[in-house]
């Protein structure tokens, strides 16, 4: 019994039919057992967070809110952590209010609402290359076709941007949307510049295409001025719909998320939460709200983001070290990752068999972040989640990874 | 009975065997049995020691589960386990061994050749390729000696493409072997049983749009089509179930097991290679070969643990 998938295949959506096994997933999923280094993952460093907080929190919580805490709430979560949540982007100049914000189930849930309001079956959307990889499956869930606009150390480049929307113009096709993750790109590790930024908004209005910005990294600014939001320059023109998440500035385990909308979008989200779970759990809410309300995060997010300068800056100075002189990579001002590019024989794929296999360490192979099967050469690395020897360490045997493969393609000439 | 079922593990395969495992822990449970699933690592003696199993049930694939390494530590445990015992494990794991060993027997199996990867580094294998196309033919195929689910696998159609083959499959193993490509039906004949072992009835894979059947054709429903029982005549199916039970007799294998092979236009079989733990999972041949027998998937589980044993 049970063990027959035939008999369910005929059963299936056609958005589950798309989501299917693949070689490369299987072994992403075995770099999270704990022999092998992964710089897969892109994971805060949780550990950092003060347990005495955690337990003041908990008693705060069982104290004065507890019936609240375990009942069901709003579907766009408790109005004065809508509240603080303006505040929070206030701290980038983006101002919010607490009627066009609702609380999801972590940034994830709000791309997953945002392009399910928007995307039928094989609508078109613009999206970066590469792009995060936790949108690919909810693009291909929603049978959307992902066109790539690429991407230099300034961001999404906004000149091929416009030739895209023309070429899909001259098509008669219209994109639902754009998505965009502007600051500390996840995984590109670059930050579009303010004249990009600009560029794109203009362009936004122009066109009148709907941009949907997930700004989950914003705040983790190691260095450098920050840049103003697509939300902010869009000025309340509403063509931009803001995606952003505590995981980053908090926890993840919190599973909390935001999204700013205009009033008639936000509404169409909020039947579509209402379909998904009704609203995010009221005790994670109560847990954050009871935070903000006693500590002021920004000193935890310092905290983390002297821990994360100087892993960026040991993994740098490692793959300076380690990589091959053809390969490039970025450098990023903030958030959790870099992007690293080799030689165009190097298939990222293999390469992370022959590492998990013969090396036990792990990354994510850049075709994750292409819907398009681009990204070969390409691979992402956190450094985040890795104390810094295990960051050398790991580094120094992707790096041995390579230098067989390298000497792989000498052996064989690199052709018949 | 108390029965351990050993599963995921750091294999390249690990996702396979959680697949295989969750399905076989189903089965233990409905048979009645006291089941623990352990995913294996580096306490998996500790574990085995406080569990005091009666019986385990191998559900690991590839290495470390399927080459006999978990078997040894069975044996010094002294905890009878199912499946192929140590040398069985050893000699089928590695596809070369294997191929050997067969082709000592006289059993067919497409003419090879293999090579370390230190040998192409070393001693500049790589300048022999022209002759090796020569005697292969092509397309031939590129494969990873010591890996299974066809990770790695690619099939040459020019020779340009057998560089990329062998950087491609020894990404999955240092030792790759390039084998003469026989076009023809994906054939898979399980065996099962120990003093009398029995042929199943032979199932064909039909994958879609491909070369050969692959990792994706394997696990995703739909992109094969599965013909329990294959298609064969009379003869075929008797020469399939007898070669199928030579190349199982010849590895020394143990319970249960797999044997792949191709039949070709000209009605000859060729054996590829024997799995000494078959997949079980939703998409696996052995449950549909079971099937065809009139065996549901509770009872073979319960046939395959029954042979558990310690030896071999």
């Amino acid at each position: 019994m049970g063990t027959d998938g035939a008999r369910y295949e005929s059963r299936y959506a056609a958005r589950a039919r798309g989501v299917v096994s693949s070689a490369m997933r299987d072994l992403m999923a075995l770099s999270e057992r704990p022999e092998i280094i992964s710089l897969a993952g892109g994971f805060p460093a949780t550990e950092s967070f003060p347990p005495e907080v955690f337990s003041e929190l908990a008693e705060v919580v069982a104290r004065d809110h507890l019936a609240g805490a375990l009942q069901y709430g709003p579907t766009e979560g408790l109005a004065e952590l809508r509240a603080r949540i303006c505040d929070v982007m206030a701290v980038e100049g983006a101002v919010a209010h607490p009627e066009h914000l609702m609380v999801t189930s972590g940034g994830q849930q709000a791309i997953d609402l945002a392009i399910r309001t928007f995307v039928d079956p094989g609508d078109v959307v613009i999206a970066e290359g590469p792009t995060y990889p936790g949108a690919v499956p909810t693009l291909t869930t929603y049978q959307a076709r992902v066109v790539h606009v690429p991407m230099d150390g300034d961001g999404m480049r906004v000149d091929l941007l416009e030739e895209t929307l023309d070429r899909l113009a001259a098509a008669g096709e219209r994109p639902k949307l754009l998505y965009t993750i502007p600051t500390f790109h996840n995984p590109a590790g670059v930050t579009m510049s303010l004249e990009r930024r600009r560029a794109l908004v203009a362009i936004a209005h122009e066109r009148e295409l709907l941009v949907v910005e997930d700004n989950p990294y914003g705040q983790l600014r190691f260095e450098g001025t920050p840049l103003p939001t697509l939300w902010e320059l869009d000025g309340g023109a509403g063509w931009v719909v803001y995606l952003s998440t505590f995981s980053k500035i908090l926890a993840p385990g919190v599973r909390l998320g935001w999204v700013v909308a205009p009033p008639p979008v936000l509404r169409k989200m909020n039947l579509a939460k209402q379909a998904t779970d009704l609203g995010s759990s009221t005790l994670g809410q109560r847990f954050v709200l009871e935070y903000l309300r006693r500590f002021d995060y920004r000193h935890h997010v310092a905290r983390q983001n002297d821990i994360y300068r100087r892993r960026r800056d040991v993994l740098l100075r490692a793959l300076e070290e380690e990589f091959p002189a053809e390969a490039s990579w970025s450098r990023p001002g903030g958030g959790l990752f870099v992007w690293a590019t080799l030689p165009e024989f190097v298939d990222t794929r293999e390469l992370l068999a022959r590492a998990i296999d013969r090396h036990a360490v792990a990354f994510v192979p850049g075709q994750a972040a292409f819907l398009d099967g681009r990204g070969g050469s390409s691979m992402r690395l956190n450094f985040s989640g890795v104390p810094e020897e295990r960051l050398v360490e790991g580094v120094a045997r992707i790096g041995t990874a390579i230098a067989e493969t390298v000497e792989l393609q000498r052996v064989f000439g690199g052709g018949a | 009975m108390r029965v351990a079922v050993l599963k995921g593990g750091r294999s390249l395969e690990r996702e396979v065997s959680l697949r295989s495992a969750a399905n076989v822990e189903a089965a233990l449970r409905r048979l009645g049995h006291d089941v623990t699933g352990i995913d294996v690592d580096q306490h998996l003696v500790r574990t085995l020691r406080a569990e005091r199993p009666d019986a385990a049930f191998v559900a690991l694939h590839g290495k470390g589960g399927e080459d006999g390494t978990v078997q040894e530590l069975l044996e010094i445990l002294g905890i009878p386990y199912t499946g192929s015992g140590v040398r069985a494990c050893e000699r089928s794991m590695d596809k070369v061994v294997a191929k050997a060993a067969f082709a000592t027997a006289g059993l067919p199996t497409p003419p090879w050749f293999a090579f370390s990867e230190d040998a192409f580094r070393e001693m500049g294998a790589a300048d022999t390729l022209g002759e090796i196309r020569a005697r292969l033919g092509l397309p031939l195929v590129v494969k990873p000696a010591k890996q299974g689910s066809a990770l790695g696998i690619s099939v040459a159609h020019e020779p340009g493409d057998i560089p990329r083959a062998l950087m491609a499959a020894l990404s999955y193993d240092d030792r790759v072997l390039l084998e003469r490509f026989v076009a023809g039906r994906e054939i898979a004949v399980s065996v099962l049983g120990t003093e009398e072992p029995e042929a199943l009835p032979a199932v064909e894979a039909r994958p879609q749009d491909r070369d050969f059947y692959d990792f994706e054709a394997r696990y995703t429903p739909g992109l094969t089509e599965f013909v329990a029982p294959a298609p064969l005549t009379p003869e075929e199916a008797d020469t399939a179930a007898r070669l199928a039970l030579e190349c199982y007799a010849e590895i020394g294998c143990r319970g249960f097991g797999r044997v792949d092979m191709i039949l070709d236009a000209e009605g000859w079989f060729w054996v590829l290679e024997l799995n000494t733990i078959p997949g079980l999972t939703d998409t696996s041949l052995m449950p549909k070969a079971a099937e065809a027998a009139g065996m549901d998937f509770d009872e073979l589980i319960a046939r395959v643990l029954a042979q558990a044993d310690l030896g071999g």
